[in-house]
């Protein structure tokens, strides 16, 4: 492998991340915007609040983290993507003001009228954003994105595998945040919302499965440089993640869902390694391979270093938080005292 | 009258637009956990209630004020590729290491910010108040790697241009660590310190020149103003030594910051004034004092606009005057300082009414001089991006519509800094109510609420 490998592998781990701890932070937004009204809903928005409170703010730092290594390792791609795809970018950009706000104003919101506004805005940009991102993913995997960026402001993100990546974007986030929040209830002490979310978040792993197989269908036909990828060195990573998609499913029938978050967090991140293994070693598929795109040496190795000391620094601090919010004495739903 | 400009002046506006939403919140990002740190370290170490209450209060105002900043400075790194492709296909890699050490610095702020707001009762009291020193570092260590770009594009470094225009030769370090970025970063961590610190003692002092006058005021003014006053009469040095590099490396800059014509020595001082038609007109001539101040040296030169090339001049009365705005402001703020600093040595009560009003003005003048600030180097730099290497028409984006998502910028980021507000302004309301620091959400189950004493109405909350 060499250094311009590593560094697309490192670029690609803050995809995976992303994925995982961003989008079980967007999932929530489907659960809160389904959650009922304000009665029946009180529950499981004060949850989502719990669950979701202190990391959202961390979470969403793994985007800013995936930018900054595009443009900074592979310059000319991340200046075609960004290009071509304005439209959506603009979108998610937008998607991700509003959400961050409105979930701090909702917290902090004087009467219901004023919170409910809120909500509704944290909700749906909670979904709608993570639907864009799929169809920029979808865009780039399916060849659509020119070298020097000069695609079509509309065609290029609006194909086929666009729209089945967006989909897939919502239902992935969804059913993980489904098995966190299942998982959450439980440790919280509220036994009724627990089992609530365990059987919504199978319905929704359910649903994810179908629309996974319609998805292999489209990249079949419209994503073929993906495809044959996946035929041959991603194949394995979809086993994966079929198998642990099913097997969470399988431990939330049976209520377990504390170890039904496994499951989850593997078929996710198993479907996105798949992603990445298959359209290597295109940055911009079909177009730039990681080999043409790559920046000045200098800099991937300073990105290395950069990496090192961030996980040296960053992760540590990052695992001490997702502990603590995982630990019983902040779970539980005393009022915090001064 | 918005369809009506082209793209690049609206790439310009949303990015000043967004720029000067952000760096607002960004001052507290940087300050207010210090003050923070202060208050509540005072109220573990000596026992105040007050400095606790008013630490508590503060945090969660600043969990408003981060959430807001943190999803503003992420649409500025998406706006680095949707409006300028131009600059980071060609320099992204020279200049993109700082920004990823930034993202350490945030991952560090988001985690402890957490940490700190979520962990009153739940962490040791020790422990807990620690958890702000992680948060302070990271905010200066943040400051200078972030500046350290902009600083680049003044003072561009660490790269040369082969004979066909092509990037080679990249050196990260050297880019980085350009000629400007000391005096920028300093400046702006000074600068972050005095608006948070000026805007914080203004609430306080409207609230004790509305006869709130207890321990709680007293306390969050004096904290305030101790770091406000502290970075106001560092700034005009910090400053001055920032612009000191202007005269030999960015002439342009500095001969549109002084309204020069013509390149001069012993050059006098023009205060206030307008260039119009080649002419400057109606202001006021100090004389020596403009190489002075610029070189430190009555014989230094000070560079003249019409040694520049005309289409290489900035829009030398938008930078002139922004440049003496911030400067004037900066001086209130400075003597304001001195001021309070002199009555607390020479009075039992430094309070007066006026002492009040001027820090009340302060808050606002601290913010004006911030965007002063940044129009004079941002305004001052054009018409390059990257200082004589690279012009701003060569860098902005080729998509057409750029007014849309300007529009778009200004509705959302205006319905924004109004409900923040709002939100802030109705937790301060609640306060002042009750005594409960803790502020039910109103869409949560009843069973789960804080205790009586504060809250929402059952009538309201369901209604």
């Amino acid at each position: 492998m060499g250094l311009a490998d590593f560094v697309a592998v490192l670029l690609f781990v803050g995809v995976i991340a992303y994925s995982l701890f961003g989008g079980a932070d967007f999932g929530c937004g489907f659960w809160d915007l389904t959650a009922g009204d304000a009665e029946r809903g009180a529950h499981l928005r004060h949850q989502i609040d719990k669950s979701i409170g202190p990391v959202w703010e961390a979470n969403h730092v793994w985007l800013v983290y995936i930018l900054v290594f595009l443009w900074t390792a592979f310059p000319e791609p991340f200046a075609a993507i960004m290009t071509a795809l304005f439209v959506p970018w603009l979108l998610v950009g937008l998607g991700i003001v509003l959400r961050g706000g409105a979930f701090a104003f909702r917290k902090f919101s004087t009467s219901f009228g004023e919170a409910r506004m809120h909500g509704i805005m944290f909700a749906s940009s909670s979904v709608i954003t993570p639907f864009f991102l799929g169809m920029i993913a979808g865009a780039v995997a399916s060849g659509r994105i020119p070298a020097d960026g000069d695609g079509d402001l509309w065609t290029s993100w609006t194909g086929p595998t666009s729209w089945i990546g967006g989909a897939l974007a919502v239902l992935t986030t969804t059913f993980l945040a489904g098995t966190f929040l299942a998982a959450d209830a439980r440790r919280g002490g509220n036994e009724t919302l627990a089992i609530e979310m365990g059987r919504k978040a199978l319905v929704a792993g359910a649903i994810t499965g179908a629309v996974a197989i319609g998805a292999a269908v489209t990249i079949e036909l419209d994503a073929p440089t993906l495809a044959s990828g996946l035929h041959g060195r991603g194949l394995p990573l979809i086993i994966i993640s079929a198998v642990a998609g099913a097997a969470s499913m399988w431990r939330l029938w049976r209520g377990d869902f504390a170890r039904a978050r496994i499951g989850a967090v593997i078929a996710v991140a198993a479907i996105v390694i798949g992603w990445g293994v298959g359209q290597y070693d295109w940055i911009l598929v079909d177009e730039v391979t990681i080999t043409d795109g790559i920046g000045a040496r200098s800099t991937q190795v300073g990105l290395v270093i950069v990496f090192g000391l961030a996980a040296v620094t960053a992760v540590p601090a990052l695992i001490w938080l997702y502990v603590l919010v995982n630990s019983d004495r902040w779970s539980k739903d005393e009022p915090a005292t001064v | 009258m918005l369809i009506a400009l082209d793209n690049l002046m609206a790439a310009r506006y949303q990015m000043a637009l967004s720029l000067g939403f952000h760096i607002v919140l960004a001052c507290f990002g940087v300050a207010l956990p210090a003050l923070i740190y202060v208050l509540h370290r005072r109220g573990i170490k000596h026992g105040d209630a007050d400095a606790l209450v008013l630490a508590k209060k503060w945090a969660k105002v600043s969990a408003v004020l981060f959430a807001v900043g943190a999803v503003s400075g992420t649409i500025l790194s998406f706006e680095m590729g949707l409006l300028w492709p131009g600059l980071m296909s060609k320099y992204g890699d020279v200049i993109g290491l700082p920004f990823a050490l930034e993202g350490i610095a945030f991952f560090t702020e988001a985690v402890f910010i957490a940490i700190y707001l979520y962990g009153w009762g739940r962490l040791s009291p020790r422990v807990h108040l620690n958890t702000l020193i992680p948060i302070m570092i990271s905010g200066a260590f943040g400051t200078f790697c972030i500046i350290s770009v902009n600083a680049w594009m003044n003072a561009p470094a660490g790269f040369d241009l082969d004979a066909n225009g092509d990037v080679v030769n990249v050196r990260p370090l050297e880019a980085m660590f350009n000629s400007a970025v000391l005096g920028q970063s300093v400046h702006m961590f000074v600068a972050a310190y005095m608006v948070a610190g000026f805007l914080v003692a203004a609430v306080y002092a409207i609230g004790l020149l509305k006869g709130r006058d207890d321990h709680r005021h007293r306390l969050g003014f004096a904290v305030a103003m101790a770091f406000a006053g502290t970075a106001a009469v560092m700034q005009p040095f910090v400053g001055h030594l920032t612009g000191a590099r202007l005269a030999e490396e960015q002439p342009s800059k500095l001969a549109a910051m002084e309204l020069s014509l013509e390149t001069e020595t012993r050059a006098p001082l023009l205060i206030g004034g307008i260039l119009v038609d080649d002419e400057v007109r109606f202001g006021v001539k100090l004389p020596l004092l403009g190489s002075l101040v610029a070189t430190n040296s009555l014989d230094g030169q000070v560079p003249g606009l019409d040694d520049i090339p005309p289409d290489e001049r900035p829009p030398a009365n938008v930078v002139h005057l922004a440049f003496q705005t911030m400067v004037g402001a900066g001086t209130v703020m400075a003597a304001v300082s001195v001021w309070y600093w002199w009555r607390k040595r020479r009075r039992d009560d430094p309070l007066s009414p006026w002492l009040l009003r001027s820090v009340v003005a302060c808050g606002g003048l601290a913010v004006l001089a911030l965007q002063a600030g940044w129009v004079t180097t941002e305004v001052g730099r054009q018409p390059w991006i990257v200082y004589r290497v690279m012009r701003v028409d060569e860098a902005v984006t080729t998509n057409n519509g750029i007014w849309i998502s300007l529009t778009v910028i200004v509705v959302v980021y205006s319905s924004m800094a109004y409900l923040a507000t709002r939100v802030i302004r109705g937790m301060a309301r609640r306060w002042r109510e009750s005594d409960d620091i803790d502020i039910p959400t109103p869409y949560g189950p009843s069973e789960a609420l804080a205790p009586a004493g504060g809250g929402v109405p059952d009538e309201e909350r369901r209604g």
